[in-house]
């Protein structure tokens, strides 16, 4: 049995996405019919990857990393370019994208290895651990990927953490981050004066945090599309200028309105109670895996429940805030709302791991054997 | 079970609560910004949402046109190809035009228009570089206009005056709206009446019935694209065409005394008396009032400026000439209603009038002899009224005449209105501070002195005279048809007011201007014409209208002749028509400016009205 309310929540939004791609996609042809098949193919791979067991995919943990870093390797060498990012493999019969695999291949790694060690005891296993998270993420970050390499590494990260990351550490780093975010709302003028350069980033990301603080600096350049996204999302108001009915939207000032900007289309159009639904939708799903992750029988499965959950929250809090203008703008879909392929089928392996684990839970609390690894 | 499992799954439960417990913080700072964009920020961004997607794109009204009374067309609009260049969205303007240069020819004249249009327009207009082109050269634009970003090739409505020059000052021009006029239009409020025109009236009737010919502007509200592309018309005004003005001009009457003229100068008005409409309102030379449309040429401009013939001058209504002897008749009710003369009274007229030391000298060297006051207008005895001049005082004369209309604007339909001068005292003691000298009465009794009055004024006395004492406003617009509603709106006659001359006196002073066309100093003119014509000729010393002429010596001799004038209404017993003139040094009155009028008498009283109307 498939676990209920976690795939109650994602017909929800599904359901939901099937409505914004239809609407913000009706200019281009059969997008709506690819996000059917995309959604479809996504359900697909989350229902076999659910049959599949936590100790099976322990067995592919390894392997598929070395594939995902060696494919990562054959992209720095012989990828293609496109729009000057080298992200893509040629494979002959299509291109793929590699950093997409490490999206899955990292926590399964990390959760492989911790469960290995039966936790993270001494400082060596530490850095081992923290070396296999920074190879693949300096690779994807040289493409450069910022949005992809964030999340391979947070993902990486979420499983550092259950596995026994010192809270002095992360309390730090939490703190250090609130200090920073505020400072930049009080002294973002100032520090975003011309001719002031931020030691350690380079000048575009200067430009792209000084045009999420204003987006004005640069209305008809990079600000623009933040600036229509904004405009979208707030006269969307509270009931939202209803299904297919977004000016904004189908008058082309959303940037990507189908896959990262989708979200400004359906806040348009569904406006602030469509967005407490989706957002509601979302912390289920993600409180449902925390859930399934601490009840999971196995370190494993609970360190990847827990990173996968997380995951989620990482791609839907990212999207939204980058959409709404409180974070930078960066490749993050929108968990199975965005149109695009990739995206679906990583999202749909990470859902299916889930529910295998949920499985296995399910037969724990029913009193089974609790088999010891 | 053991210990590591359960130890670590409790902290396991920790933290995975502590990170629930953060998912649902930051979904909550999530939810903070949404409703502060979609509640507290939502009127903000639904303007700008509105603003984004909707653009107005104004439908220009046809202007209204302007016919003669017979349906004559004299101002209408046609469409024309203009070569419009938008400067704010081109790259390189000079390269951008350099490049239109080498396509089709731009010559100096279009690029000075178009570098003073783009100092005065509004930034984001577009500017005429070349107002009208023909197929062939849209053709060679067009297929190079996908590299010309900011270049445009649009069908503009243009106004077209059929006539060329023919009655260039009635009509004025229309121009591109100046800075000038837009600042008055924010004062006056009326700027939003302008929204998408580029083009107001400056002179004469486009100026006068500027609020009726203007129309209003349409739109369209159009739904576009964050690329500029049009979705489609949300909302569509209809533009409303401007009203339609009939003149009682007649067109033809026009051209013909225009031709009379020749390359003479001077001013002709022409009224029925009965209703005050204006049959023929002539000022030569004339212009072509097409060239101010988009902004005249420097050179052009200069030439038209600085011509000793002043073209640019709307003779009628702003020049003011000395009335010579076409004030007699004027000076001769004024003499019999004072009371200071009667019919019978005569003088003797030996060829001058001695005041004082002062000689005043009569036209006629030899004298008139014994004058009465008929044979001093049909003879036009000018010690007559040197005598009648010095025992009416200047005061009485201006109580008397005044009346008339002579020196006060006649409330005309056309902006600008010259007033004149009627000297008095008073006017004296005011313009130059010093008392009036009795020795300058005389000239004033023969129409010259301080006496400076515009051609308008004395065809409206003449025609009030016609009228027999009931002065009737002078009118041009006959009617202003509204082509939306079919409504047409007459003009009512209107008369000012009714002197109070006894008709003893109106019927003497006639018979007299009668008399002078039979066998007076109008008599060869109209030999042979089959109605009876009141007529007084006129000549008037030179007072130069300009004061800044060029000398020339071979010009000169011929600015230096008298003031050619003619003032008559035919018929003598039923007028039908007034009419006034001058031919600016054209010398003796009868030999210059009567034959003018015979030309107009002719056109209206022996040509069946209408018999030219239709196209």
């Amino acid at each position: 049995m498939l676990d209920g309310p976690f795939i109650s929540l994602f017909f929800g939004v599904a359901a939901l996405s099937c409505l914004i791609v239809y609407s913000a996609g009706y200019d281009f042809q059969g997008r709506f019919l690819d996000h059917l098949r995309n959604l479809l193919l996504a359900f697909v791979i989350m229902w076999a990857v659910a049959y599949v067991s936590p100790t099976q995919l322990q067995r592919v943990a390894v392997p598929l990393f070395v594939l995902g870093v060696l494919l990562l390797l054959a992209v720095a060498v012989a990828g293609d370019t496109s729009k000057g990012a080298r992200r893509w493999l040629n494979i002959g019969i299509t291109r793929i994208q590699p950093s997409e695999l490490m999206k899955i291949a990292m926590p399964l790694m990390l959760a492989w290895l911790v469960h290995r060690y039966e936790g993270l005891k001494n400082i060596r296993q530490w850095l081992i651990a923290l070396l296999l998270l920074l190879i693949p993420t300096a690779f994807i970050l040289a493409q450069p990927d910022l949005g992809t390499a964030m999340l391979v590494f947070a993902a990486g990260l979420f499983v550092l953490f259950f596995a026994g990351l010192s809270w002095r550490l992360v309390f730090v780093v939490l703190g250090a981050a609130v200090i920073g975010i505020i400072g930049l709302i009080i002294f973002g003028d100032a520090v975003c004066a011309d001719g002031v350069a931020w030691p350690g980033l380079r000048e575009y990301q200067r430009q792209r945090v000084c045009t999420l603080i204003d987006p004005m600096r640069d209305p008809l350049g990079k600000g623009f599309h933040i600036i229509q996204s904004v405009i979208a999302v707030g006269s969307g108001g509270l009931f939202g200028k209803g299904w297919m009915q977004g000016t904004q939207t189908h008058l082309e000032f959303i940037p990507e309105r189908t896959t990262d900007f989708i979200f400004a289309a359906y806040s348009e159009e569904f406006g602030l109670l469509g967005n407490i639904l989706l957002l509601a939708l979302y912390a289920g799903l993600i409180l449902r895996g925390l859930w399934i992750a601490i009840g999971a029988p196995t370190l494993f499965s609970r360190l990847l429940a827990g990173a996968i959950s997380l995951t989620i929250f990482n791609y839907a809090f990212v999207n939204m805030g980058m959409v709404t203008g409180i974070l930078p703008v960066v490749g993050v879909p929108l968990p199975w709302m965005s149109y695009g392929g990739t995206a679906m089928v990583t999202l749909g392996f990470g859902a299916g791991i889930l529910l295998s684990i949920a499985r296995t839970r399910s037969q724990t609390v029913q009193g089974f054997v609790l088999q010891r690894q | 079970m053991n210990d590591f499992r359960s130890n670590t799954s409790s902290d396991f439960r920790v933290r995975a609560s502590f990170m629930a417990l953060l998912v649902l913080v930051l979904f909550g700072v999530l939810l903070l910004r949404f409703a502060y964009l979609q509640i507290w920020r939502y009127f903000d961004f639904h303007a700008l949402s509105e603003d984004n997607r909707v653009a107005l794109l104004p439908v220009q009204a046809p202007r209204g046109e302007i016919f003669d009374r017979h349906g004559q067309i004299i101002a209408r609009n046609t469409s024309a190809f203009a070569l419009e260049i938008e400067p704010h969205k081109v790259p390189d303007l000079e390269e951008t035009l350099a490049f239109l240069g080498t396509l089709i020819k731009i010559d100096e004249l279009d690029l000075r228009r178009f570098r003073r249009l783009k100092g005065e327009l509004r930034r984001f207009d577009s500017i005429p570089l070349r107002p009208i082109m023909n197929d062939a050269e849209v053709a060679k634009v067009v297929v190079h206009l996908h590299r010309l970003p900011g270049v445009s090739v649009n069908v503009r409505s243009i106004r077209f005056y059929p006539h060329n020059d023919s009655s260039s000052h009635l009509l004025g021009h229309i121009g591109r709206i100046s800075k000038s006029d837009r600042e008055r239009l924010e004062q006056t409020d009326q700027a939003s009446s302008y929204f998408g025109t580029s083009h107001i009236g400056k002179l004469g009737l486009e100026q006068s019935y500027e609020a009726e010919l203007r129309g209003r502007t349409g739109f369209d509200r159009m739904e576009i694209t964050a690329g500029g592309r049009m979705v489609r018309s949300l909302e569509r005004r209809l533009p409303i065409p401007g009203k339609n003005l009939r003149l009682s001009i007649d067109g033809e009457l026009q051209r013909t005394i225009e031709q009379a003229y020749g390359n003479r100068r001077g001013a002709l008005v022409a009224l029925e008396p009965s209703t005050g409409e204006v049959l023929a309102y002539v000022s030569m030379p004339n212009f072509n009032p097409a060239l101010f449309i988009d902004g005249i040429d420097a050179a052009t401009w200069d030439s038209l400026n600085n011509s000793p013939d002043k073209p640019l001058l709307n003779r009628p209504l702003r020049g003011t000439y000395p009335p010579g002897s076409t004030y007699k008749p004027f000076m001769a009710i004024a003499a019999l209603e004072s009371g200071k003369r009667k019919p019978e009274d005569t003088i003797n007229d030996p060829g001058y009038f001695m005041f004082g030391n002062h000689r005043f000298r009569d036209s006629n060297p030899n004298g008139n002899g014994i004058v009465d006051l008929k044979k001093s207008i049909v003879v036009s005895s000018d010690t007559y009224y040197y005598i009648l001049a010095r025992d009416m005082g200047v005061d009485l004369i201006h109580e008397y005449i005044r009346p008339w209309g002579f020196g006060q604007k006649t409330g005309i339909d056309l902006i600008g209105e010259a007033s004149g001068i009627l000297p008095s005292s008073k006017w004296k003691e005011e313009r130059f501070k010093q008392p009036w000298l009795p020795g300058e009465n005389m000239s004033i009794g023969i129409g010259q002195g301080y006496n400076s009055f515009s051609i308008l004024q004395l065809a409206n006395a003449t025609a009030t005279l016609a009228n027999r004492g009931v002065m009737m406003r002078p009118r041009i617009v006959q009617s202003i048809d509204d082509p939306n509603t079919g409504l047409v709106k007459k003009t009512e006659p209107e008369i000012v007011r009714t002197l109070p001359v006894s008709q003893q006196a109106l019927d003497l002073v006639i018979d007299a201007m009668v008399e002078v066309n039979k066998s007076g100093t109008g008599a060869r003119v109209f030999a042979g014409a089959p109605y009876s014509v009141a007529g007084k000729t006129g000549t008037a010393q030179v007072v130069s209208i300009g004061q800044n002429e060029k000398y020339n010596a071979a010009r000169v001799a011929e600015r230096f002749r008298d003031h050619s004038l003619y003032v008559a209404f035919a018929p003598a017993e039923q007028p039908k028509v007034a009419v006034a003139l001058i031919v600016e040094n054209g010398g003796f009155g009868a030999a210059a400016a009567a034959p003018i009028a015979r030309q107009v008498f002719d056109h209206v009283l022996l040509k069946k009205p209408g018999a030219n109307s239709g196209r």
